[in-house]
């Protein structure tokens, strides 16, 4: 066996580099004190199961997770469906690179002001006495305002997919533009109609593009709270929310001990994720 | 470095084992001498003013009284520097604790005492030394309005306010000469409500779960307070019987978040607010039609145009208060600064300031001093207007023969039920309050 030249060792130094200082030696922390105690807003640095012993012994925690879950899915579900319409229109549609740009350019728009005044400005729009509610009264669809609409799942999942779908169409795009148009010529010449052809060539072909968008959107719905706390009106559950409870109250080792349970189920989900579909295809 | 050249010559050893002490005491006593001699005099000498112009203080605190008017005023007046943090109430306590030496002062309110005086992070401070110590409104020091009022439940304020010692971070029970903050702001709380949209008159806490308002009630989702006003409702609607509100025994915690997460389940609460802001656009939105509300919330609801009635409650206030703390690590300047800056914020500017946004300032007599006789009855004296009433940014609030919701300031602060607080049971509590927002 011939082992790699030593320079490709100081090649990839730099990156081990920062990958430990940043990111291991920060979760390292994280794990060690999720092990800690605490009392009065001192940690007391020993080593007990306490935290993981109250995080799986509260129904809370089961229910959050539960929620969290629901809320992810829902919006992958979502993202996925409209993440695909639409990078499927651009890849196959949109026949010049210039009008790709532009409405590529155009599916950015969420993402020119900040987060937080995005989902503010959901308010107006869906409230009680917003826009939606007022059209639909004023047409008569509806005789009370429709309370779903804000500070609800409802209105939580709407704003994910509104932010996130973005996450979804890159990657899928990329992927539908490496197929090769000969073999969609082929099955149309073949006598397949469009529709067997998305099913049959398209949708597994683009599968390592949906991987990578479900890698993103399910990653960042699971750590939200932000999201949560403001469309759901403060009155929704979810881990992230949970987590910032804790360190919000000081509970750092408890806030740990949840991190590190969100950070294995995170991992498990994405690794489902990648063994479903051989992302390095894509790569 | 000074110590080097006052001792030209003589080998280098003597030098750093002996020539220092000498020179260090001489620098202590001339600076002893000037802290003393302009917390005496009042008015700074020159060369005192000059020092004070390098300092920095840096401040952390609640959005309430962080405002960029004290800093630029401190500035004018003393020639100091404020670089002030606000932050939501649980990022203080966090701040307060967790990194005592990013800031200088601590403006905490007394609930957040209650847990960040223990763990050392503050010095006492030497109540000789604040001018108007004994100028200052009883309830920090007794905990009575008046002689004859009772002490209302919960962490009320004179309970916190002293330590037995300098160095001590201990509560005292009764007053000494050391205090753990310096009060300077306060206010009784209730629930707000939209008159328009609620058409009738609101009287009793009860009404927060009145089915009436179903999904539109709001409550404040910062556990410390919003287990009062979950209290003040359970009680007054006959659901808990307390001992004492302001220090639950887990049994009453039970049931006071059962009851709680009973009304939510049924859709009582539209949402849950945490901070300012928040409880502004919920009320001015419509969203919302009653919830627990803070006094300048209502203020500016109104400025919008939105009536919003602070209503008075037949069971009494919530009341909350706060105070300047001095972080342990100031010393020298820098402290001599923050006494300065303590006794300049108690002189009647800020009490003015303060009183001209509905809550009350802890010196009252150098407040009026500073405020127009029409302003003073309108806030304080529960009259009518006599003229249209403005804020201390310059817009207009209320017009000529405007009564203050609630009436003068006896009548509220005198009609207060209990404070914000920290339980002993305070960890349990926080666990059961995050179980009903998670419910």
């Amino acid at each position: 066996m011939i082992g790699p030249r030593p320079a490709a060792y100081w090649q990839v130094a730099p990156l081990v580099a920062v990958l430990a200082g940043f990111v291991v030696f920060p979760l390292g922390a994280i794990v060690v004190a999720s092990f800690w105690d605490y009392e009065n807003y001192r940690l007391v640095p020993t080593f007990v199961l306490r935290n993981y012993a109250e995080l799986f012994a509260s129904h809370v925690t089961y229910v959050t997770y539960l929620h969290t879950i629901l809320l992810a899915a829902l919006a992958w579900a979502c993202t996925l469906l409209l993440g695909f319409t639409v990078a499927y229109f651009l890849a196959f549609h949109v026949r010049t690179t210039i009008w790709r740009t532009v409405l590529f350019l155009l599916c950015t728009i969420p993402f020119w002001t900040s987060n937080i005044i995005r989902m503010i400005a959901w308010i107006p729009f869906l409230g009680r006495h917003g826009i939606v509610n007022s059209v639909l009264l004023a047409t008569g669809l509806i005789g009370q305002p429709l309370e779903f609409l804000l500070f609800s799942d409802f209105a939580v999942v709407l704003a994910f997919v509104h932010l996130y779908t973005l996450f979804m169409v890159v990657p899928i795009f990329n992927s539908m533009m490496r197929i090769d148009r000969s073999l969609i010529e082929a099955a149309a010449d073949g006598g397949a109609t469009p529709w067997r052809v998305v099913r049959e060539i398209v949708v597994p072909l683009s599968k390592p593009g949906m991987a990578i968008g479900s890698v993103f959107v399910v990653s960042l719905v699971m750590g939200d709270f932000v999201t949560v706390r403001l469309m759901g009106g403060g009155k929704s559950a979810a881990v992230g929310l949970m987590l910032a409870n804790s360190l919000s109250l000081l509970q750092y080792p408890q806030a740990a001990a949840g991190a590190v349970v969100l950070l294995v189920v995170v991992l498990g989900i994405v690794g489902t994720i990648l063994t479903m579909v051989d992302v390095r295809k894509e790569l | 470095m000074t110590d080097e050249r006052r001792t030209p010559g003589g080998d280098d050893t003597k030098l750093t084992s002996r020539a220092p002490r000498v020179t260090r005491r001489a620098w202590l006593a001339g600076a002893a001498g000037a802290a003393f001699s302009a917390s005496t005099l009042g008015r700074a000498p020159v060369v005192w003013a000059q020092r004070i112009k390098d300092v920095t203080l840096r401040q952390v605190g609640t959005g309430v009284s962080n405002i960029n008017e004290i800093a630029q005023k401190v500035k004018e007046d003393l020639g100091l520097t404020l670089a002030m943090t606000a932050l939501d109430s649980d990022a203080v306590v966090q701040r307060t604790v967790t990194q005592p030496r990013s800031y200088d002062i601590a403006d905490i309110e007394y609930w957040m005492a209650k847990k960040v005086v223990p763990t050392g992070v503050l010095q006492p401070l030497d109540t000789s030394k604040i001018k108007l110590f004994d100028k200052m409104v009883p309830v920090f020091i007794t905990g009575k309005l008046t002689p004859s009022s009772p002490v209302a439940q919960g962490t009320a304020p004179h309970t916190v306010e002293f330590v037995d010692g300098a160095d001590s971070a201990r509560f005292a029970k009764a007053p000494t000469r050391w205090a753990t903050m310096i009060p300077t702001i306060y206010n009784a709380d209730t629930l707000g409500i939209r008159p328009d949209l609620v058409k009738r008159k609101i009287e009793s806490w009860t009404e927060l779960l009145n089915p009436e308002f179903k999904g539109k009630a709001s409550i404040l989702n910062i556990p410390s307070i919003g287990i009062m006003d979950a209290a003040m409702v359970c009680e007054a609607a006959g659901r808990v019987k307390y001992v004492d509100k302001g220090n639950m025994t887990r049994e009453e915690i039970d049931k006071t978040i059962a009851t709680m997460i009973e009304a939510k389940k049924a859709g009582q609460f539209r949402a849950f607010w945490k901070t300012f802001d928040e409880s502004v656009n919920l009320m001015a939105s419509g969203e919302v039609v009653i919830q627990s509300m803070w006094s300048p919330a209502v203020t500016a609801v109104r400025a919008k145009g939105i009536p919003c009635f602070y209503a008075p409650l037949k069971e009494g206030y919530r009341a909350w208060a706060g105070g300047l703390g001095v972080a342990k690590h100031l010393t020298g300047l820098q402290r001599d600064a923050a006494y300065e800056y303590i006794n300049w914020y108690l002189s009647g500017w800020v009490g003015a300031f303060l009183n001209r946004q509905g809550y009350y300032s802890a010196v009252l007599d150098t407040a009026r001093q500073k405020m127009d006789p029409a302003e003073w009855d309108y806030w304080m004296e529960g009259k009518p207007a006599a003229k249209d009433i403005v804020d201390p940014f310059g817009k207009k609030i209320e017009a000529k023969g405007a009564v203050r919701d609630g009436g003068s300031f006896s009548e509220r602060m005198g009609r207060v039920s209990c404070w914000n607080s920290v339980m002993d049971e305070d960890r349990y509590m926080v666990g059961k309050w995050n179980e009903f927002i998670a419910a």
